[in-house]
């Protein structure tokens, strides 16, 4: 008695199918914090939500001048602030679910989003 | 003062159904023997039993035998009440209510094995909705689902085709049952 005779024809059905159930679940469940998103407030108002896999690069008005905020390649980072200090610009790319550049100055910040949080907030 | 005599009549169903889930208890503890590298990663042997159960004697019979294997398995574990038992109650209710179900698939198309594996990923899907809601209400436990998918099928396959290969051999030896 062979075991693949043990197999009815159902069963192979049933078994590819828990095979790509398996397969898929992978990329789903592990991939969730993965980042899909940026949101960029200004005044504590949400300013725009961009999505992160479309580069573009976007002028944020404050209260002392024009921050500039720059999506590429999936990550995002704020380009020219006027604040004197410029720790948001200095922090360079953002990529991950819950890092968030704060120019505070000029009251402006982005945050990158995913459809799951790893983290409530990177900061560094 | 009047004596009163209790007398419980074992019909010969009931004395089958002991006979299966003494077995079932034995390869349950087998398995809690066997070292596995994750905590929760189990080949549930006993379930080989349930198939064979389910497909010469229904479902009614199956879900006696889980039963009584899922409390008799803790009491010798120390384990009746523990998180464990309540883990295995739920996986076992969860694939014992697939397996109403997956029973009535045509027996032509599907065997033991598709009960098998249909039956393993319910058991994986009760316990994690358990977890989740009970003893670690976090989504994190998610996070081990595909783990746990792939175990799922990869011991639903071997014991499906372990129950299937007794079920030929009983045919077999006994055309008549």
């Amino acid at each position: 008695m062979s075991w693949r005779s043990l197999l009815r024809p159902g069963d192979w059905g049933v078994v590819v199918l828990g095979a790509i159930l398996c397969a898929a679940s992978f990329p789903l469940i592990w991939r969730s914090g993965r980042a899909d998103q940026v949101i960029i407030r200004s005044g504590g108002e949400v300013f725009a939500e961009l999505d992160l896999a479309r580069d573009r690069r976007i002028e944020v008005p404050g209260p002392l001048g024009t921050t500039t905020v720059a999506v590429e390649r999936g990550r995002a980072r704020v380009v020219s602030d006027p604040g004197p200090r410029q720790y948001c610009v200095r922090q360079g790319w953002l990529s991950r679910a819950g890092e968030i550049a704060l120019c505070a100055p000029n009251q402006v910040s982005v945050e990158i989003a995913g459809r799951t949080r790893a983290y409530d907030s990177l900061g560094y | 003062m009047t004596r009163s005599v209790i007398r419980l009549t074992a019909t010969p169903e009931d004395h089958r159904i002991a006979r299966l889930a003494a077995a079932a208890i034995g390869l349950s503890l087998i398995d809690a023997a066997i070292p596995l590298p994750l905590p929760g990663i189990k080949p549930g042997l006993s379930n080989i039993v349930t198939l064979i159960v389910l497909s010469r004697h229904g479902w009614r019979v199956a879900a006696w035998v889980s039963g009584l294997r899922v409390v008799a398995s803790a009491l010798l574990l120390g384990q009746l009440l523990a998180p464990g038992f309540f883990m295995s109650l739920a996986g076992a209710l969860s694939s014992l209510l697939l397996l109403a179900g997956a029973v009535r698939l045509p027996r032509r198309w599907f065997g033991p094995v598709s009960w098998s594996v249909l039956a393993a990923f319910a058991h994986i899907g009760g316990q994690l909705l358990l977890a989740r809601l009970w003893l670690i209400p976090h989504d994190g436990v998610f996070l081990l689902a595909p783990i746990f998918a792939v175990a799922a099928l990869t011991f639903g396959i071997i014991n499906g085709l372990i129950a299937a290969r007794l079920l030929a051999v009983f045919a077999l030896r006994d055309p008549h049952a």
